[in-house]
């Protein structure tokens, strides 16, 4: 019982951590000639000043310590801040570079020091330079459920319901030839282009690019109807499919 | 090898138990040599409608945790020499299961048992998802009503996604509907979802539909599965579900209104 008393009082939370995920640049580096790492790096910054400047930068040194180079880290990352980058990480380095990193308060990305032995997996990690080409269709081909979610990096194409309380979400466009009950997000990556075509419209929620309809905001006219859902000026428009 | 059948719903208090030992009974009848296992660990009940609760000495728990050996633990029941019961215990709670313990378990069972029926408690969490794991089939039973539907709808989600079947890509879960507590009166009164409004909202195949019936609970009170009891409305539609689930072909009873004298009489189908 005594101890009760001594518990300390209820103080509110904060802080909290929370895990999340950036897209980050990440700078390849296949030569340790300083200079013409300057040089080249001035001219792709003087392409797009505003982007790069206190652009965050991951440097990766997989090429170098392949090729057996030795690069000075500290004098890199010097050079780095001189062309107003933000030096947060570095990759694929050898233990004194990881040293040389941490000395300029720059933490480490990768652990693996045995470059030879990594390099497909490495290689696997590097950024593609060539924009990704467009993925093709997901198919889904069973029911889904309440509780479940589907993600599709392009469209999406479901054949059978998707019920009350599930989601459904894709960069592309949607099409379901059965019935929509659950939540429809399409071009969730900004896409206004993309439409949301259903057999049976009973949404508890549709979106295209962010822009979104309630089934309250859903007029009884288009319900239970095949409707094609595109986005106008930021409004969303349902319309009769046939 | 034994088909491992679990039944189970998402909702609490929608016939579980009742449909677990109904089922159980009804193959064991047939000639099957079946287990039923209570997987609600801390909140046992299937050995009271079982009628086996004075015989319970070790539980499922035990089993796992080798305090017992699984023929000490099994209870043989009384009505019928071919089903055996495997109680919960009841002091434990839901994270005295694990998942090796429950595979190995059932992995011993399926030599000498046809069938492996497990009760399944409520929820989505741990027990459920034990008793859901390693199942060929799934008896996924629903009251008409849109709670219940939209709870075995999500579980009808985890049974495809989070299965071993599911995991090991191996042919999914073969999932059954059981509606239960239906009532045909109050279906017509407007109260009640109707037989198709739920198969339209979960599109599953029916496996039979169970009337509201007061030898339910009288079955229940005195321990004896309601299947036992032919002459009850409950009692013929489980005997009609096993019946369907063994490859029979019956017609769906209990789905439209009782007719009266006259109707009987007069209304001719």
């Amino acid at each position: 019982m005594s101890n009760d008393s001594k518990k300390t009082p209820y103080v509110a939370a904060v802080l909290e951590f929370k895990s999340s995920t950036f897209s980050v640049p990440v700078l390849v580096l296949s030569s340790n000639d300083l200079t013409a790492i300057s040089d080249q790096l001035n001219k792709k910054i003087k392409l797009a000043p505003e982007f790069f400047k206190h652009s965050p930068v991951v440097f990766d040194l997989n090429e170098i310590n392949k090729q057996k180079l030795t690069i000075d880290v500290g004098e890199l990352i010097a050079l780095m801040r001189n062309a107003k980058l933000l030096p947060i990480g570095i990759r694929s380095g050898n233990s004194d570079q990881i040293e040389a990193a941490r000395l300029e308060n720059v933490p480490v990305y990768s652990t693996n020091n045995n470059v030879a032995t990594e390099t497909p997996k490495t290689k696997k990690a590097e950024p593609a330079p060539a924009p990704i080409p467009t993925p093709s269709a997901t198919l889904i081909t069973h029911p889904i459920r309440s509780g479940q979610r589907i993600y599709a990096p392009g469209d999406l194409i479901v054949t059978a319901q998707v019920s009350a309380g599930a989601e459904i979400m894709a960069e592309g466009n949607i099409h379901i030839y059965n019935s929509l009950r659950g939540r429809a997000l399409a071009g969730v990556k900004g896409d206004t282009n993309a439409c949301i075509f259903c057999f049976d419209l009973q949404a508890e929620l549709i979106s295209i690019a962010g822009n979104y309809k309630i089934s309250e905001d859903l007029s009884k006219e288009l319900a239970n109807k095949p409707v094609q859902i595109s986005l106008k000026e930021h409004t969303l428009i349902i319309k009769d499919l046939i | 090898m034994a088909r491992i059948i679990v039944v189970t719903s998402g909702k609490g208090g929608v016939g579980k138990t009742t449909t677990s030992a109904a089922i159980a009974m009804g193959l064991a009848k047939k000639g099957h040599k079946t287990a039923v296992i209570d997987f609600d660990v801390g909140l046992r009940n299937l050995d009271l409608i079982m009628g086996c609760e004075r015989r319970v000495v070790y539980d499922f728990v035990n089993v796992i945790n080798g305090e017992a050996t699984l023929n000490q633990a099994l209870i043989r029941d009384k009505h019928c020499d071919q089903l055996y019961v495997l109680p919960a215990s009841q002091t434990r709670d839901k994270d005295a299961l694990t998942q090796e313990g429950v595979g190995k378990i059932l992995e011993e069972l399926s030599k000498d048992f046809q069938y492996i029926v497990c009760d399944s408690p409520a929820g989505i969490e741990k027990g459920a998802h034990l008793a859901m794991y390693f199942a060929d089939d799934a008896f996924v039973v629903t009251n008409p009503e849109v709670s219940s539907v939209r709870d075995s709808d999500r579980m009808l989600g985890i049974l495809s996604s989070k299965s071993r079947r599911a995991e090991q890509s191996l042919e999914p879960i073969k999932e059954y509907l059981l509606l239960s507590r239906y009532s045909p009166e109050r279906v017509k009164l407007g109260d009640m979802l109707s037989v198709d409004d739920v198969q339209d909202i979960l599109s599953l195949h029916l496996l039979g539909v169970i009337p509201e019936s007061k030898s339910v609970l009288t079955a229940s009170n005195s321990g004896v599965p309601v299947i036992l009891d032919d002459k009850s409305d409950a009692g013929q539609a489980y005997a009609d579900i096993v019946a369907r689930y063994l490859g029979e072909d019956r017609p769906h009873r209990f789905i439209d209104e009782k007719k009266g004298l006259f109707g009987k009489l007069f209304g001719g189908k």
